[in-house]
């Protein structure tokens, strides 16, 4: 309903709205506005139902899929409050905030400090704090009022006025245990739960069993839950008064995350291997910057470099006011005691350099070749990405000598003039004329048949020497009459020194 | 910091540079080539180079000579580094006084050989410390097969330098041995088979 009012800004508040969809049987209605709701109309409602007690009712069709993409985003969002949040039923979350309220004042301050961003985002909120999942939900749902926050010890007491409904419990099972006047949690508390456990034993299902519900609330039973992103451990997170507007005043930030995180880091003997840093907007977007490193690092120096460039291509919108600094991935690095004379060196050390070329030129642009088995040229050397492991394995040379550069794409030349089954004595390649002066060869390479279709051709390798005195590795694509296309062509492959 | 000129096409440039690392040094060595040097220079292949360098080879390929810059002057910064390779092809606008000064500073502060090889470029300002120009020449006799090409040779012009006296020389790369062979302007006649060696 919220996400209505805000595309549709223009309407009046006081017009009752009702957001419907088709179901099973009929229009229902999902969302109603508060003018609506004073008419008489709730959610659940059939639409010809709400129409017959108030005409007026407007109309709309309800957008289920948008309100889901909205909830992932905005659950995504809460993570600036705690790196555990998940996502409950079609219009709640659940945030996990041991050990995080202390970063917003208090867990008051917390709370009030989510129901005023999520205001000034158009929503309506209704927030509780307990400590069960089951009786967060029963407090956020049907508690007196929002920002309600209980502690282990009030618990069962502030549960015993919510009705029956509170446990999460379905529809029939919710009538069942009214028809038994049981109409509150308190009620449910007060009886002796041996009784009752028998008529709900054979329910697999959760929502059918009111005495697991309510265990599970008053923390008898743990309940697990999935939480949206999964849990990081370390995580520095940062907020400011003011919205930062320029993205100049990052990298004091930054600064201060790096170090904090490397500390935390050296606590546990880890060291990053990729780390994320999200900024949070005030609108509700996340701006998100990644970094990869070839070694575990845990030096702050090295992390803000790794940032400092790109913090300019952050958008800041209307500013950002919450920082977080996340090991995504982390590696075990012992503790070092530095050597004397390692104080002095100056300079990048090897890892750093890969990570910061890795940074700015892209990763899939700095490799580092590994030898392969294979005696076509092209495929007896793989490319990998210099961020990954140094590969260990000796392969064999070939026997030949080889030429110092290889092109990705053999070039085709045009023999001018040659003998048939020879090499060529003149040929143009890139539009110049060249004669072969010294020959050396052939060296037949033949197809790799069990990796390779049947008409591919065997090349036989020539090394050529021109008047100039230039060296070219050529090769001609398969022999006359082998069955496998028209006459063979010739290619030049490499260059030697 | 050492800058060589080569026609596109002829890879002796390469070879001269290669042969110019010490084959020792443990560390890896950086290779950058800016996009357009290796569509007409194609890739460095492992098996071809001195066996002790082609294992241990990081290899960049930049978009642009700017791209290029950076990362050799980031590679200058890193110590264990062997040798830094840079290849540009032509005359790009990024490629001034400033930018290959600040590569000779950066490869004399940190100790780091650097190397840029120029493909079809015009030898402008520059502050390199010494500025060649390498060609291919005829190579040598194959010791056994009359027909096929033997030992490379290039001709070496060193039209500037700091630390050395200009001048031009015929060498020979002897693959085995990793090290350069004077070769003697008479190259030809039996006479010479003999005594080409200088060491």
């Amino acid at each position: 309903m919220d996400r209505w009012r805000k595309a549709h800004a223009d309407t009046d508040d006081g017009l009752p709205i009702a957001l419907a969809s088709e179901a099973a049987h009929g229009t229902v209605i999902d969302a109603v506005s508060e003018a609506a709701r004073k008419a008489g109309a709730k959610a659940g409602q059939k639409l010809t139902d709400a129409r017959a007690i108030y005409p007026d009712l407007v109309v709309e069709t309800s957008d289920p899929e948008g309100d889901a993409d909205a909830l992932m985003r905005l659950g995504k969002w809460a993570r600036r409050w705690s790196p555990w949040t998940a996502l409950d039923g079609a219009d709640g979350l659940l945030l996990d905030s041991k050990g995080t309220s202390h970063l917003f004042g208090g867990e008051a301050a917390m709370l009030s400090d989510m129901e005023n961003h999520l205001r000034r985002l158009g929503l309506a909120s209704r927030i509780a704090m307990a400590p069960t999942i089951g009786s967060a939900w029963a407090l956020a749902h049907f508690g007196r009022r929002s920002g309600i926050i209980v502690d282990d010890d009030a618990l069962d007491g502030a549960l015993a006025p919510l009705p029956i409904e509170s446990l999460r419990i379905d529809g029939d099972t919710a009538l069942l245990l009214r028809r038994l006047g049981l109409k509150t949690v308190g009620a449910l508390i007060d009886i002796p739960t041996l009784s009752l456990a028998r008529r709900f034993r054979k329910t697999a299902d959760a929502g059918a069993n009111p005495l697991r519900r309510l265990e599970q609330a008053r923390g008898r039973i743990e309940e697990v839950a999935e939480p949206l992103v999964a849990q990081t451990v370390y995580r520095t997170a940062q907020r400011v008064a003011e919205p930062v507007l320029h993205v100049q005043i990052l990298a004091p930030i930054l600064a201060d995350l790096a170090d904090d995180l490397c500390k935390a880091l050296e606590d546990g003997g880890r060291g990053l291997r990729r780390v994320r840093f999200e900024a949070f907007r005030v609108d509700g977007h996340i701006a998100v910057l990644d970094a990869e490193t070839a070694a575990p690092v845990r030096t702050p120096d090295h992390i803000c470099r790794l940032f400092a460039e790109r913090l300019e291509t952050l958008d800041a919108g209307f500013g950002f006011d919450a920082f977080v600094l996340t090991a995504i991935w982390h590696d075990a690095m012992p503790a070092r005691q530095k050597g004397l004379a390692e104080d002095e060196t100056e300079g990048l050390a090897l890892p750093h350099l890969i990570d910061r070329l890795s940074v700015r030129i892209g990763a899939r642009n700095v490799r580092r070749a590994v030898a392969c088995a294979s005696h076509i040229p092209e495929r007896s050397v793989v490319w990998r990405p210099a961020l990954e492991e140094e590969p260990a394995g000796d392969v064999a040379a070939p026997q030949g000598e080889r030429p110092i550069r290889l092109f990705d794409r053999p070039e085709p030349i045009t023999v001018i003039y040659g003998t048939p089954e020879g090499p060529p004595k003149r040929f143009r390649w890139r539009r110049k004329l060249h004669d072969v002066v010294k020959v050396e060869g052939p060296e037949r390479i033949a197809p790799e048949w069990w990796r390779e279709r049947s008409t591919v051709r065997l090349r036989d390798y020539y090394k050529i020497e021109d008047e100039d005195g230039r060296r070219f590795w050529i090769y001609r694509n398969g022999l006359i009459d082998d069955g496998r296309g028209g006459p063979p062509d010739w290619f030049l492959h490499g260059l030697f020194a | 910091m050492q800058e060589t000129f080569a026609v596109a096409g002829d890879a002796s440039a390469i070879g001269f540079v290669l042969s110019e690392i010490d084959s020792e040094s443990p560390g890896p060595l950086l290779w950058v080539q800016e996009a357009r040097a290796f569509g007409e220079m194609g890739r460095p292949f492992v098996h071809g180079l001195p066996r002790s360098l082609g294992g241990n080879c990081i290899h960049v390929a930049a978009r642009n000579a700017k791209d290029a810059l950076w990362a050799m002057e980031e590679g200058l910064k890193c110590p264990s580094l062997s040798a830094v390779i840079g290849e540009i092809y032509g005359d790009p606008r990024a490629l001034d006084f400033t930018a290959t000064r600040r590569l000779a500073v950066a490869a004399e502060r940190y100790g780091v050989p650097a190397f840029l090889v120029r493909i079809g470029g015009h030898a402008d300002l520059s502050g390199a410390r010494r500025r060649w120009r390498v060609a291919s020449r005829p190579s040598m006799p194959h010791p056994r097969d009359p027909q096929a090409p033997g030992a490379p040779v290039w001709s070496l012009d060193l039209f500037r330098a700091r630390d050395m006296q200009p001048g031009q020389w015929d060498v020979a790369y002897d693959r085995a041995a990793h090290r350069l062979d004077l070769v003697s302007p008479l190259r030809d006649g039996p006479v010479e088979e003999s005594a080409r060696r200088y060491g």
